[in-house]
Parts: C-alpha cells; structure tokens; sequence
C-alpha cells in the first residue's frame, strides 16, 4: 500500500468504522489480499459442488434433502460474506452488520410468513378442491 | 489533541490492536471519529459504502419478495410442465460456476485497485465482465429454450413466479454489466481517482451481492425445484 493511498480521504485510519468490502487492515499486501479470496472461492466451491451432489445423490433420506440443500446455500453466503464481502464481527464493522441482521430478519419475515400463511390457506381450502371441477 | 496518536504509526498500531481493545466508549476524546457519534463525521468511503450496503440489503427485500411469490407458487403449475421436466442440472451448474468464478475475479480487481495497478485492475475487470456475460447467454439460452418448448412465463402461476425471480436477478447482471463497463472507461480516462473509487466499491460490493442472491436462487429455485 503506496503513500498515495493515505494522503487522499480513502484511506482514514483514524475512523473507528469501515466499509463493507473493504479490509482494515492498513499493511495488508498484495499477497494477503489474494489469499483471502482465494479460500472464500475454495470454499465455495466446495459447498457448491456439495450442494449440486446432494441434490442428486439417493445417499440421503429424501425429504431430508431441501434441509440439507438451505443448509449448504446459507453456509456458502456466509463465506460470500466473511471473504468477499468481509463482514465480521469486529467492532469496526458494528454498522454493517447490524444493518445485515435487520435486513436478514425482514427477509425471514417476508420468505417465512408468506410461505406459512399461504400453505395455512392451501390446506384449509383443500376440501373445496373436488368439489370445484365436478360443479363445473 | 491527537498527540498520543501522532507519535505512533498509524499502519502500526492498527496492526498491534485490529478490534482497539485498548479503545473503550470514550474513544472520541483522542480526536478520532468512532462513527458512534464522538469526533465527527466518518471519512466519504464509509459513509459511501454504508450507504451503498443498506441499498443493497433493500434490494435483497426485494428478492426475497420474489423469493416468497415463488416459494407459494412453486407447485401450481395448472397442468404444465413442473420443475423436474424443466431443469437441467448442468446448466445451472455452468451458470453457478461463470457467477462464482466472475465474483471471485472481481475480488482480484479489488486487491489490484488497492495496489493502484491500472493493467491488472482493467484485466480483472474485463475477465468479470466477460464471465458475467457468459452467465447472461445461457440464461437467455435457457429461456429462449423453454418459451420455444411452450413453457413460457404465462403458462402457469409456477412459470411466472420462476421468469420473475431468474428474471429480476438476469436484469440485474445486466445492469450490472452496464455499470462494470462504465468504470472500466471511467478507470480508464480519470485514473484512480477518490470519486472513481468510491465507484468501484460500490460496483465490487453489487456484484458479490449478486453471487449471493444466485446462492439462494439455485438452491431454492432449481435444485429444491428439480427434486419435487
């Protein structure tokens, strides 16, 4: 990291926060740099290549397989997250990952409430099904 | 003021002390912003790429919407073709593989920005943009595919949901596109300018997002979808 990068406002080593994307570390080399993304690909790939096998594999009790697919994706967007994006823990990232968690629990809401009212509904109207086609 | 700051190097001492356990609450009275309100505004790319994360976490909000109109609809497919008779599995896993693949470059043109190196960056860039336009043509292929073959999105309540949610996130990756070759010129013409930057954050930080919605889409949407 050259001089250029500290005299400009990009580089404020001075602010208690960071932005996301962005690693605080002030001496991080080239190679480092890399490096990290490096493993987050591996790893990614990995649970990529484990979710495509799971999907197709008779190894797992079927029904046991979606759990093991969600299971697989939210492992690997914890990894997207952590090396490419790096959001950590770290009290400099205090912002960004509270911002994350409001933004993941509207999303819990929206994905699980919608689905849990919605098949609520299916099975309460499932008596009316027959009935439907044979007054038509 | 900052005296007790100043005699240290900077590099230094955040490499001594990375989570400032030696930093409590009163931080603020050395003379450094803390972003918690004490020593004044954090610097223009924080405050840039905060804003740029939280329109990002909107935009996920969005998707999970779409997620959500698909999750309900998945199995109404009013006697058309289901998931199962539509998906092909290597397919996605070509896509997966250009999407993971573009993501990773474009971190590689992150660490080539911040050693301030125009050829590498400018590379990197192009291999991502080549990757991520890989990725649109097969979707497009795909689609084009299954409206030929009579499945196209007004068929049943099940294929719109799913052009909808593949479709958001290709529109996406399209923009996306647009914007990568904007920085490249950009980039280009201003150097490594503080605006140009800042740019180029956001832009990284889009098109990981992007890599994260895909995780959640084939998941939910192909590999849970191709084995109902």
């Amino acid at each position: 990291m050259n001089d250029q990068y500290r005299e400009n406002d990009e580089y404020d080593p001075n602010s208690g926060d960071v932005a996301p994307g962005v690693v605080d570390v002030a001496d991080r080399s080239i190679r480092e740099g890399v490096e990290g993304y490096l493993i987050g690909f591996g790893l990614a790939v990995l649970l990529t290549v484990g979710s495509f096998l799971v999907a197709g594999t008779h190894a797992i009790w079927e029904p046991g397989i979606p759990v093991a697919l969600v299971v697989l994706a939210i492992a690997q967007i914890g990894i997207h997250l952590v090396f490419f994006l790096h959001i950590t823990t770290a009290p400099d990232n205090t912002n960004n990952a509270l911002a994350l968690a409001f933004g993941v629990l509207i999303v819990v809401l929206v994905v699980g409430g919608s689905i849990w009212i919605m098949s609520n509904l299916n099975s309460n109207l499932m008596p009316m099904m027959p009935v439907t086609p044979a007054q038509s | 003021m900052s005296t007790a700051t100043e005699a240290v190097p900077h590099g230094h001492r955040r490499a001594a002390d990375p989570y400032r356990v030696g930093h409590g609450h009163g931080g603020g009275a050395h003379g450094f912003a803390t972003g918690h309100g004490e020593g004044g505004p954090a610097s223009k790319r924080v405050i840039v790429g905060y804003g740029f994360w939280i329109f990002l976490l909107t935009d996920v909000v969005m998707f999970s919407c779409f997620f959500a109109a698909h999750g309900v609809l998945q199995n109404e497919t009013a006697g058309g073709p289901s998931g199962p008779e539509l998906f092909n599995l290597t397919h996605v896993a070509i896509e997966t593989g250009c999407l993971l693949l573009s993501s990773f470059v474009c971190g590689l043109s992150f660490v080539a920005t911040e050693a301030r190196s125009m050829l590498w960056t400018q590379i990197f860039l192009l291999v991502t943009g080549l990757l991520g336009a890989a990725f649109l043509a097969l979707e497009a292929q795909e689609f084009a595919g299954m409206v030929a073959a009579g499945a196209g999105p007004q068929r049943s309540a099940f294929l719109s949901s799913f052009f909808a949610v593949v479709g958001l996130h290709g529109c996406h990756v399209t923009a996306g596109l647009l914007w990568l070759g904007t920085m490249m010129a950009q980039l280009w013409v201003k150097g490594f300018r503080p605006n140009v930057l800042h740019r180029l954050l956001c832009f990284n930080l889009f098109w990981h997002a992007l890599d994260i919605i895909w995780v959640a889409l084939f998941t939910i949407v192909y590999l849970v979808g191709a084995g109902r």
